[in-house]
């Protein structure tokens, strides 16, 4: 905890040459370290959560494993970090981590002068807030006097004071530095209510003895658009996070996926040759790879290893999964959701 | 006559051979070597932040922090500055040090004294509380109390009360507050009338009992005074003093004070292990008396309760104080452990601004002035204490 921000603290005081080296951009340093560090949430089912051999899985775990696969084509070239929300930016800065994949959500202050770079919303959230039934509570509005259980350093802990002021309503907020610890405080009733992104209430519900006695209310009080960061001031690496994620999302778009990509790049359609890097008609390079410092390949790399957006949204959080998250929001821009990325031109 | 070791005239002021302008020399070299050095850092990471685009500086005290905290000494809303919320924390660490260090003691010198005594089951009983909790780490004993007050205290709607006064629940204990109307000071002032004459009383009885020999119940007395004569100035101002009664409404109490259960639990740990470290401490105070002492004080005819009191205690003070300091500055410090159960202490409010703005370098640095200031307070009172309480020999 403390003594972790104090090693970050020396890194950046001390060490600026060994931790990020001046001219050297992220992305050659990863290439020649061999992995990727990714800083990831330390157990959060569905987004990042670690099973008994330490093997991470889920949505921001596979974000993750993209970007391995777009750079060294193995997703398992990935070391992961898990870091507490109030650690990770720290962590982010002194080049412990080369990105942050950890229900981040993306503000002005941490865009500006955090020093951060937000490559994208991977992820469309909302802050919302859950109860034991047995309170007999069906609506946030009836929340006034209760005690708030979440966690320190978020925009959580903000957005249910300006929520709570502006329906005149009283609180007590109790925050703590872990997400098990929140958790468990609330289930030791300590706490009315726990707070947190609609998503990770229904991660923490599953991780409960009886998750059927809390009940996540209906209310959204926040926007929680959470994505990848990195930091500012190498825009080649924000390049490849983000053309990363768009990859995903124009892959899914145009009906590429893990299973039928090797079929497709013999396809007639341009859009998709162009997105799988496939040679011109005379025999030069498409150049898109290339042009950010990756291989040709780099688009097949990920779908061959992860898939597209929509196979890993089903796969950690969709329909089939204890989550049984819908796609909502995270539904593509052509389906009515908001998930949309330029064009691979 | 003093001798002059250093032969005259054999070297110039400025040789190299001169012992002490060589060492003068080799000290300013280091001194400059080091100042450079932190120069160096001071530049370093002045550069590392501007490169890194983070702001920097202490502008970002005053902005509004936007978040609230469950246990605060001075007001605070959401729309007071972060260096108010970081003020907040450093009061709650005082407080929380402060009962600590008083609880720790009072623990201490009982349990220091019945491991002394000759009842076999007093003894043991200390031995056993003094080698249990000195020897769990204080994290685990902090997660444990915090457990016991949380699982083992009723939920708000079957609160433990006290007469329906007071509540005891897993929220925390909440019983009621005064509100003082006007003419409350006339109490005020009668507490301080009679404050100074509980001491004046000391005073007087101490020199009679040098001159005479007899003494008169000076603590029963102080206590009388300083009970009536405050009530008495109550009632002359008619008893202007209001309750705030706690009352169950919907989620939690409503009014009175309420001491959150993250207060409890850190306040019982720290005080439990910290008394079993200043019991060990008074043993060895107490031990360092020579029987000689004791002897001496017996044959003069003082009976068991004064021989502690006058001979054995003053004695064993000389002894048991400076550790004593030690054990004071490391409760202090380990009330930074609060950041785990989310009482919000210097450290957890520290963090939580860290957090918001980032500003880590700043923070950090804040963090470690304040308890450099505490520690050396602390160390610098402990010191007048112990050169208070010093053999003076005549």
């Amino acid at each position: 905890m403390k003594v972790r921000i104090i090693l970050q603290l020396l890194s950046i005081v001390v060490g600026a040459a060994a931790a990020v080296p001046a001219n050297a951009g992220t992305l050659d340093v990863v290439k020649a370290k061999g992995f990727i560090q990714c800083g990831v949430a330390p157990g959060l089912i569905g987004f990042a959560f670690p099973d008994g051999t330490n093997n991470w899985s889920g949505l921001e775990v596979d974000f993750c494993r993209a970007l391995a696969s777009a750079i060294f084509n193995d997703p398992q070239k990935v070391k992961f970090i898990p870091l507490s929300a109030k650690e990770r930016f720290t962590a982010l800065q002194s080049g412990e981590v080369d990105l942050l994949s950890r229900s981040t959500t993306w503000t002005m202050s941490r865009d500006t002068a955090l020093g951060l770079r937000f490559a994208g919303t991977f992820y469309y959230d909302g802050q919302g807030l859950m109860v034991k039934k047995s309170l007999g509570v069906d609506s946030a509005l009836k929340l006034d006097g209760a005690t708030v259980c979440t966690l320190t350093g978020t925009t959580n802990e903000l957005n249910i004071s300006d929520y709570f002021k502006a329906n005149s309503m009283k609180y007590q907020v109790v925050a703590f530095e872990k997400d098990a610890e929140a958790r468990k405080a609330y289930d030791e009733e300590r706490c009315d209510v726990l707070t947190n992104d609609q998503s990770s209430l229904y991660a923490a519900r599953l991780q409960f003895q009886n998750p059927d006695e809390s009940l996540v209310l209906p209310e959204i009080i926040s926007k929680e658009p959470l994505g990848p960061v990195v930091r500012q001031g190498d825009d080649g690496w924000f390049d490849v996070v983000k053309w990363t994620y768009f990859a995903l999302l124009n892959a899914e778009e145009l009906g590429v996926t893990s299973k039928n990509v090797e079929e497709m790049r013999s396809t007639n359609n341009p859009e998709i040759l162009r997105l799988l890097g496939t040679k011109n008609a005379d025999g030069s390079a498409a150049g898109f790879g290339t042009g950010i410092g990756l291989s040709e390949d780099w688009v097949v790399q990920i779908l061959r290893n992860v898939g597209n957006y929509g196979e890993i949204f089903e796969r950690n959080v969709g329909l089939d999964t204890p989550l049984k998250i819908a796609r909502g929001k995270n539904a593509l821009w052509k389906d009515g959701g908001l998930q949309y990325a330029p064009p691979i031109r | 006559m003093t001798v002059d070791v250093e032969p005259r005239g054999r070297f110039s002021k400025f040789s190299w051979a001169n012992p002490k302008f060589r060492s003068f020399v080799v000290q300013a070299a280091l001194l400059l070597l080091l100042l450079l050095s932190f120069l160096e850092i001071w530049r370093n990471t002045l550069s590392n932040l501007e490169s890194r685009n983070i702001a920097s500086g202490f502008d970002f005290l005053s902005k509004s922090a936007g978040f609230d905290i469950v246990q605060s000494l001075i007001p605070f809303t959401s729309d007071s500055s972060y260096g108010r919320a970081i003020a907040a924390g450093f009061l709650n660490t005082i407080l929380v040090a402060s009962l600590g260090i008083i609880a720790a003691t009072v623990i201490g010198f009982t349990v220091g004294i019945m491991r002394l005594s000759k009842n076999w089951l007093a003894s043991r009983v200390a031995a056993f509380y003094i080698e249990f909790f000195r020897n769990i780490p204080l994290l685990l004993q902090i997660f444990i109390f915090y457990t016991v007050v949380l699982k083992g205290l009723p939920s708000a709607k079957q609160a433990f009360h006290f007469g329906n006064t007071a509540f005891l629940s897993n929220r925390g204990l909440v019983f009621p507050q005064p509100l003082f109307g006007e003419g409350a000071w006339l109490g005020i002032a009668g507490l301080a009338v009679a404050l100074l004459a509980a001491w004046a009383l000391l005073g007087w009885a101490n020199a009679r009992q040098a001159r005479t020999g007899r003494a008169i119940p000076v603590s029963v007395i102080s206590l009388g005074l300083i009970v009536t004569l405050p009530l008495g100035g109550l009632a002359i101002g008619g008893f202007p003093v209001m309750w705030d009664f706690p009352e169950l409404k919907g989620f939690n109490f409503a009014g009175g004070v309420t001491v959150i259960p993250e207060f409890l639990a850190l306040f019982g740990a720290l005080a439990v292990y910290g008394g079993a470290f200043i019991a060990e401490t008074v043993r060895s105070g107490v031990q360092a008396v020579s029987p000689g002492q004791i002897e001496a004080a017996r044959s003069l005819g003082l009976h068991q309760g004064s021989t502690l009191r006058l001979v054995v205690i003053p004695q064993a003070m000389r002894v048991v104080i400076p550790p004593l300091a030690g054990h004071y500055l490391n409760l202090t410090k380990n009330s930074t452990l609060a950041v785990a159960i989310g009482y919000p202490d210097l450290v957890a409010l520290g963090g939580t601004v860290l957090n918001q703005t980032n500003q880590a370098v700043e923070i950090v640095g804040i963090w470690m002035i304040i308890y450099l200031t505490l520690s050396l307070v602390t160390s610098a009172f402990m010191n007048w204490f112990n050169s208070r309480m010093r053999m003076v020999e005549r």
